[in-house]
């Protein structure tokens, strides 16, 4: 056949080629394979009288260092779907980017709107197919034809359905508040401020987790994206004046002086 | 060397041979510390140290020093304490500041207080920062081999009036630097401290000698460790250290 090479081409998915060498390496007891980040956060759902209430700290870390100040955790499925990602950063947004393409065919193929039982058990399929390994802890909430859903998918391919969900190392801390405050048919304004607390717990009290909150407000027909409507974690004092780097610190060992000739038609380029 | 007879040679055939031997007479004879159970015991189980984190500053002035620390100690994921000291005072002119495992940081600075006191008795006099950066050099390496968990600075005014800063490691390698700075945020502060004062690599070596610049950038370097550290937070701790002795201050910075 004359297309040969189309067999050496890599077919899509993932690519496992590095577990030969990690495992390698790990066999010669030199070196050892690199290791992934455990990632902290804190993120809720809530149920209410009439939708659905998703909240979620900003803050992303690699180790103990914080990598992004103010990320987004809360990610669109659909226009009546939202999920709360905890876990990997990468596969909580590369995963909810698939099944967001996945429910929008879905949408256009019949004309409907999506389920969030649907959503749920999509992503909960993927992340049992790869045995626990993508890391993703999914708080998945939105309102369809049955009413207000909030569904919690894990990355072992579990799916708990509950008037109130907490996940991510900061999880203790929402779910006591959450246990303390929550009760049945909620108002919205109830349900947004229940959800603040709890992720204000978490960004207090979980080192994982800070910086600002993020809500999502899920009704029929309508969301609301109310994207840090708490901000009060900033850097409170700066040197007045700023800093200044001292030239007389360095030794100067050699000077030269070279003179700048401008050829005619050119412009001299922006030094300033 | 005949490499087909080498092969077959079990060149451990003696260690093993030797191993194999077993009487009461020989595990008597064998010297405590190569006792199968003590071995053992020694590799897993049970390990005493645990990190509480938290990051410290110190800047030395032409007639002062400067301590700036963070209050927050720290288990894992967990907040235990957001307003723990960790300066000391041991005499008028010096102050130790540490990172690293508080209660070991709290055995080592009672100890030194009591050291101080032992030695203000005997001489009569209180002992200078000098004395007291060997004594604490000395403290750590009797630790050898079951250090104190403690990254210290220890910082006072020295005989000649001028600010001075001991960096140490935990079982008592230290020198005599112009700043320092331990803990989980070293690796953050140490490049700022590096462009904004004098050290090792500056030829021009002249202290900073205002007080309130200095004071200025130290909270700044915390408040700004703060920002990417997780474990470093809750409150700013300023000592400053003169001819007129010790002052502390404490302001709040960002808390999650």
């Amino acid at each position: 056949m004359e297309l040969d090479y189309l067999k050496t081409l890599p077919l899509g998915g993932f690519n496992f080629d590095n577990c030969i060498r990690n495992r390698a390496m790990a066999e010669s007891g030199i070196l050892q394979a690199p290791k992934t980040m455990k990632t902290g956060t804190t993120i809720c759902g809530v149920l209410f009288k009439d939708g659905v209430v998703l909240a979620a700290d900003t803050r992303a870390t690699g180790g103990s260092i914080v990598g992004d100040k103010n990320c987004e955790k809360i990610h669109n499925l659909a226009p009546n779907i939202f999920c709360c990602g905890a876990g990997t950063a990468a596969d909580c947004d590369h995963v909810t980017e698939m099944i967001k393409r996945q429910l929008e065919l879905h949408r256009l193929n019949t004309h409907s709107e999506n389920r969030v039982q649907m959503a749920a058990l999509k992503l909960v399929a993927h992340a049992f197919k790869y045995g626990g390994q993508i890391g993703t802890h999914l708080i998945v909430g939105g309102v369809d034809v049955k009413g207000p859903q909030l569904i919690e998918c894990s990355n072992d391919g579990n799916m708990y359905s509950m008037p109130y969900h907490t996940t991510g190392s900061g999880s203790l801390a929402a779910m006591a508040i959450m246990e303390t405050r929550y009760k049945e048919n909620m108002t919205r304004e109830e349900a947004v401020n229940l959800c603040i607390a709890a992720i204000e717990a978490g960004i207090y009290h979980d080192l994982g987790s800070g910086s600002n909150v993020d809500v999502c407000v899920i009704t029929r027909n309508k969301y609301e994206m109310l994207r840090n409507i708490k901000h009060d974690n900033f850097k409170v004092f700066s040197k007045p004046g700023g800093y200044q780097f001292k030239k007389d610190r360095v030794q100067v060992v050699e000077e030269f002086k070279h003179k700048l000739v401008v050829e005619a038609g050119e412009q001299p380029m922006d030094l300033s | 060397m005949d490499l087909e007879n080498y092969t077959n040679v079990n060149i451990f055939k003696k260690v093993y041979e030797k191993r194999e031997v077993s009487s009461i007479h020989n595990v008597v004879e064998q010297p405590h510390h190569l006792l199968k159970d003590n071995t053992q015991h020694a590799k897993g189980g049970f390990n005493p140290y645990v990190n509480n984190q938290g990051t410290t500053v110190a800047i030395a002035g032409k007639d002062f020093v400067l301590v700036a620390a963070d209050t927050r100690i720290s288990q894992g994921f967990n907040i235990l304490s957001r307003d723990y000291s960790r300066t000391t005072k041991l005499t008028d002119q010096c102050v130790i500041t540490s990172g690293g495992m508080v209660a070991d940081i709290e055995t080592l600075h009672k100890l030194l207080i009591a050291k101080v006191k032992t030695y203000q008795r005997q001489f009569k006099k209180t002992p200078t920062v000098e004395s007291l950066a060997q004594l604490l050099g000395n403290t750590l390496y009797g630790r050898r081999f079951m250090p104190y968990y403690a990254f210290n600075l220890l910082c006072g005014i020295d005989q000649n009036g001028q600010g001075s800063v001991y960096g140490y490691d935990a079982i008592g390698s230290w020198d005599k630097l112009t700043y320092g700075v331990q803990g989980s945020g070293s690796e953050l502060g140490a490049p700022i401290l590096d462009n904004q004062f004098v050290g090792h690599n500056y030829l021009v070596k002249t202290l900073p000698d205002d007080v309130s610049v200095v004071e200025d950038t130290g909270k700044d370097i915390i408040n700004s460790i703060a920002e990417r550290d997780i474990y470093t937070g809750d409150q700013v701790e300023i000592v400053i250290v003169d001819k007129n002795g010790i002052r502390v201050k404490r302001e709040p910075i960002r808390r999650d």
